[in-house]
């Protein structure tokens, strides 16, 4: 049987008064790839942001309801080990413009203060960016700046700067939404590997890299959760109407 | 009955005719438009050309009104140390130290409380009503006229200093000196660095910082790594301001630093600054020459204050391309 890594119990989260996330029971099953899926202002991006404490970080924001990773309490723990556990790669390639790529892959620990010797910084470099599918381009130009990449790389190269802190858990906030056709593949074809290693939770808007990548895909709608089931039967046996029709594009 | 036959016909509007004028019209406007841009853009030249021909004016006066010190005096005015228009020996070594030593030390001071209210401000709480009232008290910093710096300076500042000195035990506390001129300056200058790093820090993108404490990063460490990297030059820029703002500020200055000749010891002595003893001076100079030094003495500020501007200016671009 799969163990449950994320698990949300009547989950609520609002901005001021505005309720945008109601009432989520969720689980998230380890070393899959999840996707949230839903129209535009569903809360989708808002419950990923639950989940690592980002979204507390907005001021007006807050949350109830039950939040755990390996069954411990996500809003008991300190945000700072929250999100050393759980990484996340945002909508927008967001390398530091400041930083070579190296220093990018392991900005994580030096932004945290931990002092590596130069052969493990070279290693967790490496391993990083051979993770990401990135190394064989870049490995000639580590010193350059990050902001020097294309949009595809500069994605790939956040995703390896999250894996470098090693968390159990990958939050994408619709990580090829800014990019072309084929860096969101050579992105997506990603998914498939990280999930040996990590646990993978999506939010995208787009249907088919939903069906295309996921083991797993929750449907939100207005701020709650309609359907949650394995990717293939959501996708050709949805039980909600809802699903059926944003599913059959009645309503985007 | 018919109401279209009962308008006479000169009530309705003939549109060809009409839209024949108006479209003659608007072309006619739209010619007026363009001979209105030509005028605008040789405003807009006589403007900017008006203010470069006034900068080249006043350095052109302060070099001509200097001629005869300098042709007296030539480079000893600037290393000599004494001052003295009795036996018209002038040298400006005293009052070039006295300015720099008070701009810089005052500078010094200033830093670590502007960097503090531009982070507080732009990054920790830009919108709490404490946030509020300490974004108008730094305006209103800069707002206060400097006489009135001068004498809060006076009567609060050289006190305490006065004391401070005799608690160092020192022969002769005065209170007025390098130090009290100092501090009155670090309060003045605040402001600039502050403002402009404020507004540099709050146009660090936010998906920078999100990044940082996606990756487990604390508000300081978001501050340490992203932010001050990230407006590095503004922050510089901003204390360039204020230095220049030091090197340049008069009246509070000559009310506070003593006003002596003589070359300054320690930063407790009393002494003048090049922009103090012109104020202090000009309205005593009998003789040309020393007239002429005096004006030399505003030349050699002028120059000072281009030269540091001239200097900051390369340090942030090396500072932006790093």
């Amino acid at each position: 049987m799969e163990s449950t890594i994320i698990k949300s119990r009547n989950f609520n989260a609002s901005f001021g008064s505005n309720h945008v996330v109601k009432n989520v029971n969720i689980d998230i099953p380890r070393n899959h790839v999840v996707a949230v899926m839903g129209p535009s202002g569903c809360g989708k991006t808002t419950y990923l942001r639950c989940i690592n404490r980002m979204h507390e970080l907005i001021p007006g924001a807050t949350c109830r309801g039950m939040m755990t990773i390996n069954e411990e309490d996500i809003y008991t723990m300190h945000p700072i080990f929250v999100r050393l556990k759980i990484g996340m790669v945002f909508q927008r390639p967001n390398p530091f413009p400041n930083l070579s790529i190296y220093d990018n892959v392991i900005a994580g620990y030096k932004l945290n203060g931990i002092k590596l010797a130069r052969a493990e910084k070279d290693r967790i470099v490496e391993h990083s960016l051979t993770r990401v599918a990135l190394w064989n381009e870049v490995k000639d130009s580590l010193m350059k700046k990050g902001a020097f990449l294309s949009g595809g790389q500069q994605q790939r190269l956040c995703i390896a700067r999250a894996v470098a802190m090693e968390p159990e858990v990958l939050l994408f906030d619709e990580p090829t939404s800014a990019l072309d056709p084929i860096s969101t593949s050579t992105v997506e074809d990603l998914f498939h590997e990280l999930k040996a290693n990590y646990t993978l939770i999506i939010v995208t808007h787009n249907m088919q890299q939903a069906a295309r990548v996921s083991d797993k895909t929750a449907f939100f709608y207005m701020g709650e959760l309609v359907e949650y089931e394995l990717t293939k039967d959501i996708f050709t046996n949805p039980r909600d109407s809802r699903t059926q029709n944003y599913i059959t594009g009645r309503f985007s | 009955m018919n109401m279209e036959t009962s308008i006479p016909a000169s009530v309705i509007p003939s549109p060809v005719v009409r839209d024949g004028a108006g479209l003659r019209k608007r072309v006619r406007r739209t010619f007026r438009q363009i001979r209105g841009e030509g005028a605008f853009r040789s405003l807009l030249l006589i403007a900017g050309g008006l203010l470069v021909v006034l900068v080249l004016g006043i350095l052109l006066t302060l070099i001509t009104q200097s001629l005869p010190s300098i042709r007296l005096l030539g480079l000893k005015f600037i290393w000599g140390s004494t001052w003295n228009p009795v036996r018209n020996v002038y040298g400006a070594w005293p009052f070039l130290l006295g300015t720099l030593l008070t701009s810089f030390l005052a500078l010094l001071i200033s830093i670590p409380f502007s960097v503090a209210i531009a982070i507080f401000l732009g990054e920790y709480y830009p919108s709490s009503w404490f946030a509020g009232a300490l974004k108008n008290a730094v305006e209103l910093i800069a707002a206060v006229p400097s006489v009135i710096y001068g004498f809060w300076g006076l009567a609060v500042l050289v006190p305490m200093v006065r004391q401070l000195e005799a608690r160092f035990g020192m022969e002769q506390p005065l209170g007025v000196g390098i130090f009290s001129a100092s501090l009155i300056l670090s309060i003045m200058i605040i402001p600039y660095a502050a403002s402009l790093g404020r507004s540099m820090i709050q146009m660090v993108p936010g998906h920078l910082k999100e990044a940082a404490y996606g990756l487990g990063a604390t508000h300081w460490e978001v501050i340490r790594h992203v932010v001050i990297p990230y407006t590095r030059s503004g922050l510089f820029a901003g204390i360039l301001l204020s230095l220049g703002r030091a090197l340049g500020e008069t009246m509070a200055v000559t009310m506070v630093i003593g006003n002596t000749s003589i070359l300054p010891k320690s930063i407790f002595s009393p002494g003048n600054t090049m922009a103090s003893v012109i104020a202090n001076e000009f309205t005593e100079a009998d003789k040309t020459v020393y007239l002429s030094a005096l004006i030399e003495l505003g030349l050699a500020l002028f120059l000072v204050t281009v030269i540091i501007n001239i200097a900051g200016k390369k340090i942030i671009d090396r500072v932006t391309n790093e």
